[in-house]
């Protein structure tokens, strides 16, 4: 249940308080560092300006490596809400933008401009707003934004974020406490800068438009409350409230339950609440900002511990790297058995791994005790004590925690509410068998963190894995149905234009027959030619038929007529084209004799080869093929003729061709069979001749008789090869 | 016959009655069928989506639905102990060690495309289960790395291996405390 805010302020100016559960007393060992002023440094040779130094995300670079730069320039710029500039520290020129040793526990090197300083301080063109009131709301902001300003209290949450919220506020608290032990920074800002932080609180009034605004700060800092009262004695409106010292009043939800009563929910902002919370560090960068136009590039620092010879607040250029706090300080190491700096405070702050590290927004501390300052770390068996419950301001159950963090049974751990932890340390501090145990908390954290992040991104993956199959299939569907179509499509084309691929059937069809015809006509023909000359058929089947006998009896004599019909022929051949010539026409005849006659020759060398096995057969076939042959120019030299002449030729040769492989295959069969064969042909060649003697006039029809004649005397030389 | 009236009576009274409940829970299933098996479903929740393949099956779903009929929950390298575990608990089964023949536990990888070696193949574009790298034919190709899941399955199909699978850096954001507190002791 909330409380009212009339009860509240009622029960405030009666001067009581609420109190938060838990907590702890260590020892504060402030009046180390809080008996100086706050000393202004020398600025460092080199600055190391960490890139993102808030909760969000950094902004684009708008700077480049050997850039002049001067101090309060921006080096960063973003149009996301989240991002917040870093400014350049000091002018002097850019040397390297890489990544350095950063400010956090891990000290992972991060985006880094280094700033080398040029000694000279000289400020960019400032822009101050001191007539704040009569801008509007999100000039004011943007400014805030642009000078840089996040919170300097420890988060490093975007201010201008956390100072427009979108609910009423009723409590705006300024937080002075500063309830880790050595720290001092806040309580020598608030004595010395009183009046500043004053004005800044008055630019968070007039963005926030809150109720009432309450400043609280620990009664361990008497001065700084009457600082503040002094500065706030104008306004009723501000309150300081005196907080009894105890840790962690400091913390965000302590603090307003300390004041309020109010209790911020689990995973819940404190504007929830009606409360909105700034650190005094805070306003008066704010302040530095609206009314000087400078952007935020320095804070005070507590340098102390007992390693160091000088304890004190400073104030530190962000980007300086704490050795050169160290060194002015005058850091001792040989106070401390190994080097051991700590960055915040004792209770929440980290080892830096470098005396590089960066001062970075949210660095309030610097921290080198001695090693009698600090606990032993002899971690032992928790023994269930439960003094650590008792200790913890979020009312958590830590050796729950512990156990189940421990385990790595982080289900359970979050069931215990490991995330309401708020990493103060109280229950470290009271353990006694000293436990690290927020060192636990921190891994539990940061693995459940890391398996949400994986959640997140498993879920991403399987969403984006679904979508590829879906899309796949549908793709391959897609690729189907276009087939389909197409196929389809085809089909009806088909039936639409089945006239046509019928006709284009019918076409071929004829055509093949008509091919066929031509070739019938041509076989017609050949028998024509053989029913027109069955005289000379018979004839020769009547002299091969006497000479088979004959070779028979002598195959010497055979080969001596054979001779003489030879040459009977070649007399006759010769005869025949002189006659031929003396008749016809002579240029045409001899032109196309010698066409006739190159042609037969080239085709009778080409044949040599095949015969090269046989000779005697070989020489018959060139005797009666050129017979065959010369006989064409004898007849009417037309076109068509000369054509089917060629045909015939080229019919004749091929069948002269088989009969040459044959009369090979018989001759390595039986040499007399062959030399039979050749005097049939011989015979059957000389009758040819005789025949052309005779029959000058039909020149086709004798061309086709020689070669049904050639293929009878195939036959007969087959006849032969059986017979033998 | 009264008592054959009787059993008639009665036989038909329950035959009435189970005609009228078959139909109902007919209907019931008809009308509030399950779309799928949740079991699969809860159990594709634990599973990593790396969706590489390294299981023996071609995907996370497949894996769930072949560990919902009864096949070893041991068998993703990806999700490690951590899973095991979580599906242990789900089938109400004991935690195996994973099964050394699938592959072991790795940390965590992204593919990176050598980009002056790539060839614009897309040959590891169409291996991609998640869509995570960009490129056309003939152009150059690259990984979206926040996309990736290292599932490995681009390496093998790239011609000119330009394809290297690199270890995720870490950051402070991802980064694991892993330091010691820093108590401190109360003197004086």
């Amino acid at each position: 249940m909330q409380n009212n805010f009339d009860d509240i302020i009622d029960k405030l100016d009666k001067g009581e308080l609420w109190d938060f559960p838990g907590g702890v007393f260590p020892a504060e060992r402030k009046t180390l560092s809080n008996q100086t002023p706050i000393a202004k440094l020398p600025i460092p040779e080199r600055l190391y300006v960490t890139v993102k130094q808030h909760i969000g995300v950094e902004g684009h670079l708008i700077v480049e490596v050997g850039q002049k730069v001067l101090k309060g320039q921006a080096l960063t710029k973003s149009m996301n809400p989240f991002a917040v500039p870093v400014h350049a520290s000091t002018s002097g020129e850019i040397t390297a933008i890489h990544k350095h040793v950063s400010a956090h526990p891990s000290g992972l090197p991060e985006l880094t401009v280094q700033i080398t300083s040029d000694q000279d301080d000289k400020w960019t063109q400032l822009s101050p707003m001191v007539d704040y009131q009569n801008q509007p709301k999100t000039k004011v902001l943007a400014a805030i934004c642009d000078a840089g300003i996040s919170g300097m209290g420890g988060a490093g949450f975007p201010t201008h974020i956390k100072s427009s919220p979108k609910k009423d506020v009723d409590f705006l608290i300024i937080n002075g406490i500063e309830c880790e032990p050595y720290i001092t920074s806040d309580d020598r800002l608030m004595r010395e800068h009183s009046w500043q932080i004053r004005q800044g609180i008055d630019v968070l009034c007039h963005l926030l438009k809150p109720k009432h605004v309450l400043i609280g700060i620990e009664n361990n800092k008497p001065e700084a409350i009457e600082a503040m009262q002094v500065a706030c004695r104008e306004n009723p409106n501000y309150r300081v409230c005196t907080i009894p010292t105890k840790y962690p009043a400091g913390g965000e939800k302590q603090l307003i339950q300390v004041l309020t009563n109010r209790e911020v929910p689990a995973q819940g902002l404190p504007v929830d609440v009606g409360v909105i919370m700034h650190n005094v560090g805070t306003c008066f960068a704010i302040a530095d900002a609206i009314f000087a136009g400078k952007p935020l590039i320095s804070r005070v620092v507590t340098v102390t511990g007992e390693a160091v010879e000088k304890p004190s607040n400073v104030w530190a250029l962000i980007g300086s790297p704490i050795a050169h706090l160290l060194t002015h300080c005058e850091y001792k190491q040989t106070l401390q058995k190994q080097s051991n700096i700590i960055m915040g405070g004792p209770m929440m702050g980290f080892n830096v791994s470098s005396d590089l590290v960066p001062v970075v927004k949210t660095t309030n501390c610097i921290l080198a005790p001695t090693d009698n300052e600090m606990a032993s770390n002899n971690e032992q068996a928790c023994i269930r004590c439960s003094a650590c419950a008792d200790a913890c301001p979020a009312s958590l159950l830590p050796q729950q925690l512990f156990w189940h963090a421990k385990a790595k049974e982080l289900d359970k751990a979050q069931d215990y509410n490991l995330f309401d932890c708020i990493e103060c340390g109280a229950c470290a501090y009271v353990c006694p068998s000293e436990i690290p145990l927020v060192h636990y908390y921190r891994i539990a954290k940061a693995e459940i963190r890391v398996e949400q992040e994986d959640k997140q991104k498993s879920d991403k993956a399987r969403d984006r894995f679904e979508k590829r199959e879906a899309r796949l299939i549908a793709e391959q569907q897609a690729r189907d149905e276009k087939h389909r179509l197409a196929a389809e499509a085809r089909k009806q084309a088909m039936a639409s234009n089945g006239n046509n691929s019928k006709d284009k059937i019918a076409a071929a069809l004829a055509r093949a027959k008509a091919k066929k015809q031509a070739l019938s006509e041509v076989d017609d023909k050949a028998i024509e030619a053989t029913e027109l000359a069955p005289a000379n058929t018979s004839e020769q089947t009547a002299k091969a038929e006497v000479a088979e006998p004959a070779t028979k009896v002598a195959s010497s004599n055979q080969r001596v007529q054979a001779a003489i019909a030879r040459a009977k022929a070649k007399k006759a051949a010769a005869e025949v084209t002189d006659i031929n010539t003396e008749l016809k026409d002579k240029d045409d005849a001899s032109n196309l004799k010698d066409e006739q006659l190159k042609q037969p020759q080239q085709h009778i060398d080409v044949k040599k080869q095949p015969n090269k096995v046989s000779m005697s057969t070989k020489t018959v076939v060139t005797d009666s093929i050129p017979k065959a042959v010369e006989t064409p120019p004898t007849e009417k030299p037309t076109i068509t003729d000369s054509k089917q002449a060629k045909i015939a030729a080229a019919v004749a040769k091929a069948k002269a061709k088989r009969e040459a492989q044959k009369a090979a295959n018989s001759q390595v069969a039986a040499e007399p069979v062959s030399a039979a064969k050749v005097d049939n042909i011989k015979t059957v060649s000389a009758d040819e001749l005789v025949k052309t003697e005779e029959q000058q006039i039909d020149m086709k029809k004798r061309r086709i008789a020689a070669a049904v004649a050639k293929a009878k005397a195939k036959k007969a030389a087959e006849k032969a090869d059986k017979s033998s | 016959m009264s008592l054959t009236f009787a059993i008639l009576t009665a036989l038909l009274a329950i035959g009435l009655l189970a005609l009228i409940f078959g139909l109902v829970l007919g209907f019931a299933a008809v009308k509030f069928k399950v779309e799928s098996d949740p079991l699969v479903e809860q159990i594709d929740q634990i599973l990593p989506q790396t969706q590489c393949g390294q299981c023996g099956y071609p995907g996370c779903k497949p894996y769930a639905q072949a560990i919902a009929d009864g096949d070893e929950i041991n068998k993703c390298p990806p999700g490690g102990d951590a899973t095991i575990k979580k599906l242990a608990d789900l089938m109400g089964v004991e935690a195996k060690s994973l099964d050394a023949a699938h592959g072991q536990e790795d940390i965590k990888k992204v593919a990176y495309i050598r980009e002056d070696e790539c060839i614009g193949c897309t040959k590891c574009i169409q291996a991609c289960p998640v869509d995570a790298i960009l490129g056309a034919a003939k152009q150059m190709h690259t990984v979206i790395v926040d996309e990736c899941t290292g599932c490995d399955l681009c390496v093998d199909p790239c011609p000119v291996d330009c394809i290297d699978m690199i270890p995720l850096a870490n950051n402070a954001s991802s980064w694991r405390w892993n330091i010691d507190s820093i108590p401190i002791k109360q003197i004086g």
